[in-house]
């Protein structure tokens, strides 16, 4: 039985290790040295072979990520080491149009993780990133008729130069924080979807990134434009290698949604606890768009993320759910940003926090609203759960209103897992571990209940294994 | 135990707490079509509607529907013994004669029931086979039904004087 937290976490780690935590013996075409120089950046545009526009783009980042200094208002990223990563790792040669097409070992992995199944259950398209590249991609053939794009970022520079030039980097400058540089100067793969006026695609498109390397470095790049009155719903998975040493995952994802559009983004973040997990997420909602976030994280060992969304047109609607889970040694600083830039527009956050075995959540949140935006609505509701006295749970929620005529609702609620509830379910016979899981998931249950049936059960199933590394 | 303020447990739905509950009870998974099939015999039983088992466990429950959801629970579970903390407090006369006749139709050999109690109306659908009075933690006077029925011609004060009266002696 585990009783130190040492044990605690390794038993944590076992259990992730079995399902989502083996690593593949590396057989790469290119590997970058470790750290991060002008040399790497270029090295890593001249190997994608891209336009002297984006060469240009990288190193003006680069330029900017050296020049600001690290974030410290948040979670605690000091034991972060620039020089021990590995920034641009190239698995193979070629992307697979079909799981046969890849190297063994990297289609045993994916396999190992459900995709190809999942592919043939409930998707409509797949991409799978391993790695600094996808390593395969796929979409419907009904779906590549009506003109809808899905493919990786580097493909998307190459044969969609005049659209990913147009949106690139518009959402999310590089200047825009230190991890956006990073990842704008050093970004391999990722998704780029682009859907035509009016199409729904009704499936979800799912991708999935995975980290195999030590010391690991991922900065995938994601750009979705929604085409007015089209609706596309863009599912995301992760995992990686339980290993000693950190690895860091930086994305940045931009989403352009045109009016009477809607686009949701749907995250089940389930790093290993050894990943810095620093992303920076945003969407533009034009008049009556809308743009949905639901966000789930549950792995890693920090996260920093708050996708927002910027309300620029009337009658746009933006909405996050956040789900955070953190266990022992990990941080989960999460939340929302909604930008009200326009009248009429409407926002709801509904973040959900576990905290257990001293692990930590944050929430973290920002409304605004610009004068002269009359008939905004928002509601913001955060609830954090505590599983026992050594965890801990804190809540920054921001509004900076600058019109009266709005309203803006906020409750935020702190409970512990209630001996009562425990006592009720306890006394029809339910084992302690399970009561505890059953009101954890039941709290959780407003969020999860948002997600496609399949990713709703592994949700469950996620927490569940997280719960019992609690029971030791 | 039948609660008389059972909690609410948001999230969590009638039927699948009351599903984990019978696993446990049972030590082994329960095919869902049995369970199913359980769940709905007791529910006519009950006169609880499809919907009532797909809300959250006594959440928004009014005070009748937390009492009939612990009789649906006593009924789907089982237990060798049941005691029912005056649940029959609060419920109209049409939800008294439900649970009542969930507990006649339940009672037998293998199932005991205790019923704690101030009104002596559930006794007019459940004839009890022990009747004891309380006073102060103890019981002080044991019978069969028409004490209960003399209890509530007389009142309870007969009883109390009787037992200062021996305390005294």
């Amino acid at each position: 039985m585990a009783t130190t937290p040492e044990e605690l976490l390794r038993d944590l780690d076992k259990q992730y290790l079995e399902k989502y935590g083996f690593h593949d013996p590396e057989q790469y075409v290119y590997k970058a040295p470790k750290g991060l120089s002008r040399q790497v950046v270029e090295e890593i545009s001249w190997i994608k072979q891209e336009p002297e526009w984006m060469r240009q783009f990288r190193l003006r980042a680069l330029e900017v990520f050296f020049n600001k200094p690290m974030p410290t208002w948040g979670a605690d990223l000091s034991d972060i080491d620039f020089n021990n990563i590995h920034y641009y790792v190239r698995p193979t040669e070629k992307q697979g149009r079909s799981w046969e097409d890849l190297p063994e070992y990297i289609k045993r992995t994916f396999d190992r993780l459900g995709i190809p199944e999942a592919e043939r259950k409930f998707l409509a398209g797949v991409g799978a990133q391993y790695e600094s590249e996808v390593v395969y991609h796929s979409i419907r053939e009904d779906l590549a008729r009506k003109g809808v794009i899905f493919v990786d970022t580097d493909t998307a520079v190459r044969e969609y130069p005049d659209l990913v030039r147009q949106y690139f980097g518009t959402v999310v400058p590089p200047a825009d924080n230190k991890f956006a540089a990073l990842n704008s100067a050093v970004w391999s793969g990722g998704s780029f979807i682009y859907v035509p006026e009016g199409v729904k695609v009704e499936i979800p498109l799912q991708a999935y990134f995975r980290i195999n390397a030590q010391n690991m470095g991922q900065f995938e790049r994601t750009l979705i434009i929604v085409e007015p009155g089209a609706y596309v719903h863009y599912v995301e998975g992760c995992t990686a290698p339980v290993y000693s040493t950190d690895s860091l995952h930086s994305a940045v994802v931009e989403i352009i949604v045109k009016p009477g559009g809607r686009c949701r983004y749907t995250t089940i973040q389930n790093w290993s606890y050894n990943v810095y997990n620093l992303v920076t997420k945003r969407a533009v909602a034009y008049e009556d768009a809308v743009m949905e976030w639901v966000d789930c994280n549950i792995g890693s060992k920090v996260t920093m993320k708050y996708p927002s969304v910027y309300l620029l047109g009337k009658g746009a609607r933006g909405e996050v759910l956040s789900l955070a889970f953190a266990g022992r040694g990990r941080h989960q600083d999460a939340g929302a940003k909604m930008i009200h830039a326009a009248p009429y527009t409407s926002s709801v956050i509904t973040s959900k926090s576990v905290s257990k075995d001293g692990g930590r959540t944050t929430y973290r949140g920002l409304v605004k609203v610009y004068p002269g935006c009359v008939g905004v609505k928002s509601n913001v509701r955060c609830d954090a759960l505590l599983l026992d006295e050594e965890s801990r749970s804190d809540t920054y929620p921001f509004m900076e209103i600058e019109e009266q005529d709005v309203v803006i609702q906020h409750e935020a609620t702190v409970s512990k897992v209630g001996e009562e509830q425990l006592f009720y379910l306890m006394s029809r016979g339910i084992p302690e571990a399970e009561a505890i899981a059953m009101v954890v998931n039941g709290f959780v249950e407003p969020i999860v209940k948002e997600l496609p049936m399949e990713y709703a059960v592994e949700m469950n199933r996620l927490i569940q294994l997280e719960m019992e590394g609690s029971v030791g | 135990m039948a609660f008389q303020y059972p909690v609410a447990v948001p999230g969590v739905s009638v039927v699948n707490f009351l599903r984990l509950a019978l696993k446990s009870l049972r030590g082994t998974d329960v095919p869902v079509v049995q369970f199913r099939k359980l769940l709905r015999e007791k529910m006519q039983l009950l006169k609880v509607d499809d919907a009532f088992v797909n809300r959250y466990l006594n959440e928004g429950f009014s005070g009748g529907e937390k009492k009939r959801n612990e009789i649906l629970q006593l009924a789907v579970l089982q237990p060798e013994f049941a005691i029912l903390d005056e649940t029959d407090s609060g419920l109209d006369i049409d939800a008294v004669r439900i649970v009542a006749n969930a507990v006649n139709t339940m009672r037998g050999p293998d199932i005991g029931f205790l019923i704690i109690t101030h009104y002596s109306r559930i006794l007019n659908y459940v004839e009890p086979d022990v009747v004891h009075v309380l006073v102060d933690g103890r019981i002080v006077r044991s019978g069969g039904p028409e004490l209960a029925h003399e209890l509530e011609q007389r009142g309870y004060d007969w009883v109390v004087q009787e037992v200062l009266s021996q305390k005294e002696g």
